[in-house]
């Protein structure tokens, strides 16, 4: 699908889910349903996922198991997701956090 | 508050450690419920494509990968295990009670014991621009690429010549990725010999007495400086070298997540041989907290093998505090002691044998916090 995936390996066969696409800043990807969001992302070359609170400096993924914090996207309006551990759905709209995220009240 | 769930037993984290104390305490006849946050059980076997050594031969020349399949496969079809995925145990109540997520809503469950194998998280290193993405923690690549068929980058340069280093380097270039270079501060490579010299073999320099300066880049990891140390780990200056990489690797050790525990109130030493601090527990891994248990990392960075015998101890001294017993359950704990033993003599095991003396010293001193 993109330069991002293993086409062939010594060991391993990657059983790939249906391809959804989904939106990241305005501009539409693909990814493998089910893969967390910030997978399909890096495949796509997406390494940059937010912004910090205070620098403001580029975070991106590092610990890919929803420990570190450091992969926190707003994903369909929720801000503090961690895209590492997300799985990704069709018609996602995932876009870049810039600082803290706002929490919108459910009415 | 949704109703209160209960169980005999709650095995929070379904690794090596934790599918083995579930099975273990199962086999004595207990009601166990294993939750885990994962989509899948198996922990971090599930990226471990190379061969176990094992211990006593026991899934000794077997795939990570395909451990976490067997032990998986018999967890989830047995009737007296429930199993929880995609749940995290966020919260352990003064009462025991445990609050569980899934789905954004929480739900509660009162064990009657605990077992808590919730492993590990790799540790970070100091350097200027050590938060650019493209350094990623050498477990997480490996996730990305042996779990989800992504590669982590296209040239890496790996920090750390422990086993985990060596692992995940080799395991790059089976994924088509370049790599560099190895470093490692200490004068001598940490891991299995047989693993540096498959990646000597290809031709990657592994440069011991070597750290990272510094990464380079303004959004993204656009290379490093690297440079050599000194007997003090001092850094020598005029040794630099640039390296062009776009992904820096840190496998500079692990240490145990111990968040539950904390909240649990089980006693901590600060032991550094084992990871950082880890809980005060007697030699059935059982915590200052009566009830609650730990295996595997969570109770002092080791290996997988020692990670599932030390789930055993704890499974079976679970369900045997409960009244439990068999005909084999004396000589089953015995024989996963002997084991344990057997694994953490010679060399590669004194450090870990100075951390459980220390945690045992701190125990039965009444120390820690």
């Amino acid at each position: 699908m993109d330069d991002g995936r293993i086409k062939r390996h010594p060991i391993l066969e990657f059983k790939e889910g249906r391809k959804v696409h989904f939106m990241f800043d305005g501009k539409e990807l693909e990814g493998y349903e089910g893969e967390p969001i910030a997978c399909a992302l890096h495949a796509a070359g997406v390494r940059v996922l937010r912004e910090s609170p205070g620098l403001k400096r580029p975070r991106g993924f590092f610990c890919a198991i929803g420990n570190c914090s450091s992969c926190l996207m707003t994903v369909d309006g929720r801000p503090n997701v961690r895209v590492c551990v997300e799985k990704l759905r069709e018609g996602m709209n995932v876009t870049t956090q810039k600082g803290k995220g706002v929490l919108l009240a459910d009415n | 508050m949704s109703s209160l769930l209960t169980t005999e037993i709650c095995v929070v984290g379904a690794g090596p450690a934790g599918l083995n104390a579930a099975m273990s305490a199962r086999d004595m006849g207990a009601h166990v419920t294993l939750v885990d946050s994962g989509v899948s059980l198996g922990g971090q076997l599930v990226k471990q494509t190379h061969k176990f050594f094992g211990s006593r031969g026991q899934f000794a020349g077997v795939r990570g990968i395909d451990i976490a399949k067997l032990l998986s496969d018999e967890v989830s079809r047995d009737p007296l295990i429930e199993v929880m995925c995609e749940s995290q145990v966020v919260g352990f109540y003064q009462d025991g009670t445990l609050a569980i997520e899934r789905d954004n809503s929480l739900r509660f469950l009162r064990p009657e014991r605990v077992i808590c194998a919730t492993g590990a998280s790799e540790k970070m290193l100091s350097f200027p621009n050590n938060d650019l993405p493209g350094v990623y923690g050498a477990g997480a690549a490996q996730t990305l690429m042996n779990v989800y068929g992504v590669r982590p980058g296209n040239r890496v340069l790996m920090i750390g010549a422990g086993n985990i280093g060596l692992i995940v380097s080799y395991q790059l270039l089976q994924a088509g990725v370049e790599v560099a270079a190895v470093l490692e501060a200490m004068p001598q490579v940490g891991g299995y010999d047989v693993h540096a010299r498959k990646i000597k073999r290809a031709g990657i320099p592994i440069l011991t007495s070597h750290t990272i300066k510094e990464a380079h880049g303004t959004r993204l990891v656009e290379g490093a400086t690297v440079w050599a140390v000194d007997n003090e780990f001092k850094p020598i200056p005029g040794s630099e070298r640039y390296l062009e990489v776009d992904t820096i690797c840190l496998a500079v050790g692990l240490t145990p997540l111990t968040e539950l525990l904390w909240q649990a109130d089980c006693r901590m030493g600060y032991v550094p041989e084992l990871g950082g601090y880890t809980p005060l527990r007697n030699e059935n891994y059982e915590t200052t907290r009566p009830g609650v248990f730990v295996a595997g990392d969570l109770a002092g960075i080791e290996e997988a093998s020692s990670a599932m015998i030390e789930g055993v101890v704890a499974g079976l001294s679970a369900a045997r505090s409960l009244g439990y017993e068999t005909d084999d359950f004396k000589e089953r704990i015995s024989m996963a002691k002997t084991e344990l033993k057997v694994l953490r003599q010679g060399p590669t095991g004194l450090k870990v044998r100075q951390g459980i003396a220390k945690v045992m010293a701190l125990r039965e001193g009444g120390e820690g916090i």
